[in-house]
């Protein structure tokens, strides 16, 4: 398996349950496809939730920054939840961890969306 | 293909220019490395290096060309795990990719590959080949924090 994407509403929040591998190819373009649908359907409250990814390239990284600037230039905003220690190493070393907000409890970052 | 030189011993493998080639390459390296003994930690590093460096050498080195093939090679010393992957692309300058921490930087889509091969190996050599090609040189120490 590379990647399973599925979406779910949490009040006006869209959560997008990540599971498996975000690597260059079917994965990060999956990530990809499915942020994109959300930002063209109107959803500018998205939970991008990672704590089934098991594997991330720089490609899945960059799909992360990708999405999260699309959504902000709609007025929106992508949070980040359940990131596992190497996601997080990741997004530390790259510096990237201080730009997203991250969460490691579902409804706290519900109530985080204002 | 695979041959012993006193303590070194090199497996090697010539392959196309597919993402499929970016998975072979990590199992190839994975297999030596976990034999030579690396902790767990360290294979999820080298393994990432190593995909890193086959992206490289199969999008922007081939371009994915069905005439030109990635050489990879794996070398298990004493105290070392040398990887190296060569392409046969037109070749890049390291010190023309725009580092990625950079404040105008940080929210590029890509450019971070190179970071982190250079953050998860203890050593990486670029060299360009003639005519064409660039060859990457990863090593990681065994037991080294």
């Amino acid at each position: 398996m590379s990647v399973k994407l599925s979406t779910r509403q949490v009040g006006d929040v869209s959560v997008l349950d990540v599971a498996g591998r975000i690597t260059l190819g079917e994965g990060s373009s999956a990530l990809r496809d499915t942020l994109r649908d959300l930002v063209s359907k109107g959803h500018k409250k998205i939970l991008l939730n990672l704590g089934e990814v098991s594997y991330i390239d720089s490609s899945g990284i960059g799909e992360l920054v990708s999405g999260f600037t699309t959504v902000a230039n709609q007025g929106g905003q992508l949070k980040l939840l359940g990131l596992t220690k190497r996601v997080k190493d990741l997004l530390q070393i790259t510096k990237l961890y201080t730009v997203f907000d991250v969460h490691d409890d579902e409804a706290n970052a519900v109530r985080a969306f204002s | 293909m695979g041959k012993k030189t006193g303590e070194v011993q090199t497996v090697d493998q010539f392959l196309d220019s597919t993402l499929e080639s970016v998975d072979s390459a990590e199992d190839l390296v994975l297999n030596v490395a976990q034999k030579a003994g690396f902790p767990e930690e360290d294979l999820h590093k080298i393994g990432m290096a190593v995909r890193e460096s086959m992206v490289n050498a199969v999008v922007h080195g081939n371009q994915y060309s069905a005439h030109k093939k990635v050489h990879v090679s794996v070398s298990k010393g004493p105290d070392r795990l040398t990887v190296t992957i060569a392409d046969q692309g037109k070749g890049f300058e390291l010190d023309n990719v725009p580092d990625p921490l950079a404040d105008t930087n940080i929210l590029r889509h890509s450019g971070r590959g190179m970071f982190l091969i250079r953050a998860f190996m203890d050593e990486l050599q670029v060299r360009r080949l003639s005519p064409l090609g660039t060859e990457v040189t990863l090593t990681k120490y065994l037991g080294r924090k």
